[in-house]
């Protein structure tokens, strides 16, 4: 049993210690500048000061998070960005459910190829996934002319796609659309077709059906998807930074200027914090409901 | 029921085009002999031969190659081992670090190095992306070492410590071997995760290390040509090959994510 308790600890120990220092300690780190002064030359101030008196003072504040609370802009930003973030979960679940749902019905032998061909442009590298749009969206792009004369026919004027709102929606849900398909594949996949037989039996409709017995039933699964698109989605900064312009910022775009053009740590610190005790809350929030679902059926 | 699955199969067919119509225009206008990703004037591979003549290019690709072998031997040792450690003991701190650097916003992880790397006094470079990237990948190899492990038959371990295997000569001799496939697989996702990050490594590199996703980022900012596109699409080629490979070793462990 000694030799075990070694062994655990030769082990686990390697691992643990790496992801101590280079993940646990520098999260704390960032929670702790929340706290801080800036420096005069960005960065951090030091926690402690020496006054001519020969003490030290205690250099800690809430000023970082009253900035963030008096300034509406922030707020502002924030919904913006939960705004973008719920508009891609529920694009994705709008494409992502009958795909998922195909697949899971289609015959065994066919579903890993259908779901690898789902995975595989997610491990393309992502801002080549992004630049596509960028093409697609940009103003010699032939599918924008099509469009612009498409709506030039009912008299509307032509309109700009890249760098607007729209573009940085459109990217995200490109983006994260696999994240929505998997879970709610594995979910779909193992319901008993014998419930829609049944419900067949007993009169029920094809909306009936999926409205009534295969939707409800897919739940956990539409919670799944939802944290993984959702969370990713509400604090990424790269897409509305290549596609969004000055219009389609969202709050990750405001975290790295603070970090590394502002160079305004502390201010920068606050943000992250609150966008992650956001996604945490979120994440928390699916998990209990998803459970108290399971629970109850 | 006929009616229905029709609707079902156009919607996701579609749903296949919005998928890989991007990353095939990309791929296209690669070849096109044209400046502007418009019209199709004619082909050329140009924006290949200019690739191979742009020293930071090169540069970028040498860097992105190097962290990227690195990163992936480290965290597939550790990432392993965490693995291993999961599987066979109850273990309370582990699994939650394991886990959290996947699940967090990447922004987090970004600017928590950056500010962690500064206050030790690390020079931003190509050292502080490695250890940067091995962070975010001992979790997924960790993830489908333990998949792997779980579906093992643990009787095979215990005939050999029977037979009078050592504890070390039953991993080395019984599971390493089993387990091989799943290690190699992690490897390559670690390898594809880290030269493609863009997020952490954009803040941990500093004002002079470039890596190829950084090198794209700038072009994709600052003046877009089909290079951009050359160098995608021979990205997209490494990764798909990456894959093919992972996925003959490793069938499933693609689904980790």
């Amino acid at each position: 049993m000694r030799e075990r308790a070694l062994n655990k600890w030769l082990i686990g120990a390697p691992p643990l210690l790496y992801l101590v220092v280079f993940f646990a300690i520098p999260t704390l780190i960032m929670v702790a500048a929340s706290f801080r002064y800036a420096g005069d030359f960005g960065g951090l101030a030091p926690v402690f000061e020496r006054s001519e008196d020969g003490g030290t003072t205690l250099n800690l504040t809430l000023e970082n998070y009253q900035r963030f609370f008096s300034d509406a802009l922030y707020a502002q930003l924030f919904l913006k960005s939960f705004g973008y973030a719920v508009l891609t979960t529920v694009f994705c679940l709008l494409i992502g459910y009958p795909l998922a749902m195909l697949i899971a019905r289609s015959p065994k032998r066919h579903r890993d190829l259908l779901v690898l061909l789902v995975i595989l442009p997610f491990w393309s590298n992502f801002l080549i996934r992004v630049y596509a749009w960028m093409i697609i969206l940009g103003p010699q792009s032939v599918f924008v002319a099509a469009f612009n004369s498409l709506i030039g026919l009912a008299g509307l004027q032509p309109m700009r796609l890249l760098f607007t709102p729209f573009a940085v929606v459109v990217g995200l849900v490109y983006v994260h659309l696999p994240f929505m398909v998997l879970p709610l594949y594995a979910n779909l996949e193992k319901h008993d077709p014998a419930l829609l037989d049944a419900a067949q039996d007993l009169g029920a409709s094809a909306w009936q059906r999926f409205w009534r017995v295969t939707f409800p039933l897919s739940l956990p699964g539409v919670f799944a998807g939802g944290a993984l698109v959702f969370i990713p989605a509400f604090g990424i900064f790269a897409i509305p930074d290549i596609l969004g312009g000055t219009t389609g910022i969202m709050i990750g775009n405001v975290i790295k200027q603070q970090f590394l053009d502002t160079r305004d740590w502390p201010f920068g610190s606050v943000l992250s914090m609150i966008l992650t005790l956001t996604a945490i809350a979120l994440a928390a929030a699916t998990a209990w409901y998803a459970r108290r679902e399971r629970a109850l059926a | 029921m006929k009616r229905r699955s029709l609707w079902l199969w156009a919607a996701a067919v579609l749903a296949y085009v919005f998928l890989y119509a991007p990353l095939v225009i990309v791929v296209v206008y690669s070849f096109n002999d044209s400046r502007l990703n418009a019209q199709w004037v004619g082909f050329t591979l140009d924006w290949y031969r200019k690739l191979f003549a742009d020293e930071e290019m090169l540069t970028a690709a040498r860097n992105s190659l190097v962290i990227g072998l690195v990163a992936s031997i480290v965290s597939t040792a550790l990432g392993t081992m965490a693995g291993y450690a999961m599987y066979r003991y109850k273990l309370r701190l582990l699994p939650i670090l394991v886990v959290a650097p996947i699940a967090i916003p990447e922004i987090l992880m970004g600017v928590s190095l950056l500010i962690f790397f500064v206050g030790i006094n690390l020079t931003l470079g190509l050292i502080s992306i490695t250890l940067a990237h091995i962070a975010f990948c001992i979790g997924f190899v960790a993830i489908v070492v333990r998949s792997r492990l779980a579906g093992m038959d643990e009787s095979l371990v215990e005939a050999a410590r029977d037979l009078g295997a050592t504890p070390w000569g039953a991993f080395r001799l019984i599971t390493l071997p089993l387990i091989m496939p799943g290690v190699i697989a992690g490897a390559l996702m670690a390898f594809t995760l880290s030269i493609d990050d863009f997020v952490v490594t954009y803040f941990t590199a500093g004002a002079d290390a470039l890596t190829l996703p950084l090198k794209i980022y700038t072009m994709v900012k600052i003046s877009v040509t089909p290079e951009v596109n050359a160098v995608s699409t021979l990205l997209m080629l490494l990764t798909l090959a990456l894959i093919v490979v992972a996925s003959r070793l490793a069938p499933g462990a693609l689904r980790g994510r």
